[in-house]
């Protein structure tokens, strides 16, 4: 009988807090790091000597809003 | 729902508003930056001195280029949003699964996008002093960060609120602090311009309404296409074979 009115889904319930940490961290890290090549790199800072990255997605970077030249 | 779910999603919904996000800015952007490079071109003309060197090809940057950053930024955007989605889902009151989906990624907009645009708005090729770009990377990134702590802090005070008092009472009280730190942060954040006095205003207005449009597009459908995946899935796992055995299970 107790498992009869038991509706509770797993899936309906919220993801726990101490769950999620690890993945936000994670995605956190990639992103930056993304974001960075997307809107950053060969601007205020160069890993790479050439200006390839830069130049390749110099559209996006203004139109995203990024700080360029 | 388990976080590989949400991620696989959000990612997903990411890439397919990007999708939408490179053909705007494709019709809309586009013209826009060429005319601002014409423009550069003819400053160049004027003065008489050396154009800059095509390291890309401007075929190359409008086409693959444009679709490459947009596409890496969709997808960094929505593995952002999911883990956003996920803190967020069943914790902000009575909205469901697209509800929450929406205003999760109105939030990331607001909190990305808007707020360091109001202080630091995007500017067109030639537009900006190519020394200076430390100086306002540094100033953009610090406005980015000043906001999303901004965002972050107004909706865990809106639910303390909204536990004491109404949900609107709440709403409206976290709003107004959010928006009291945002003002003060653009009023005492240094101000940047260095737009030429000869730039054509109206050619610089255009080129940010599709800077604002494309963020737009891509946050919003970004957040319409993962509350549909997401509240399907939800679904059929409440409904279908699986769900009921589970629920059985307890």
């Amino acid at each position: 009988m107790a498992h009869a009115i038991a509706v509770s889904f797993p899936e309906s319930s919220s993801i726990p807090i101490r769950d999620i940490l690890p993945w936000a961290a994670l995605v956190g890290v990639l992103a930056v790091i993304l974001v960075y090549f997307a809107g950053v790199e060969q601007g205020a800072l160069s890993l790479l000597s050439n200006q390839y990255v830069h130049e390749f997605v110099h559209e996006a970077r203004h139109l995203a809003g990024f700080p360029c030249h | 729902m388990v976080m590989r779910d949400l991620l696989v999603r959000g990612m997903l919904a990411g890439l397919l508003a990007a999708m939408l996000a490179i053909g705007f800015a494709y019709v809309v952007g586009e013209p826009q930056i060429n005319n601002a490079i014409a423009f550069e071109d003819r400053l160049h003309a004027d003065s008489g001195t050396a154009l800059e060197p095509e390291v890309v090809r401007r075929t190359v940057q409008s086409t693959v280029g444009l679709a490459t950053g947009v596409g890496v930024l969709g997808i960094a955007f929505g593995g952002v949003f999911a883990v956003a989605f996920a803190l967020g889902n069943r914790r902000l009151g009575t909205l469901g699964t697209r509800g929450t989906a929406l205003t999760v990624a109105l939030a990331g907009f607001t909190a990305l996008y808007l707020v360091p645009f109001l202080k630091y708005p995007a500017n067109p090729p030639s537009a900006g002093e190519a020394d200076t770009i430390a100086r306002r990377t540094v100033l953009y990134f610090g406005m980015l960060l000043i906001s999303v702590v901004a965002t972050a802090g107004a909706v865990i005070l809106q639910r303390w609120l909204a536990a004491r008092a109404s949900n609107w009472n709440a709403a409206i009280i976290a709003g107004v602090v959010f928006l009291l730190i945002v003002t003060a942060a653009l009023v005492l954040m240094p101000g940047i311009n260095e737009v030429p006095a000869e730039f054509p205003a109206v050619m610089l207005w255009r080129f940010r309404v599709a800077s604002l449009g494309m963020q737009l597009v891509l946050w919003v459908s970004m957040g319409l296409i993962f509350g549909v995946l997401t509240e399907r899935a939800t679904r059929s796992l409440a409904h279908g074979p699986a769900g009921s055995l589970r629920a059985g299970a307890r």
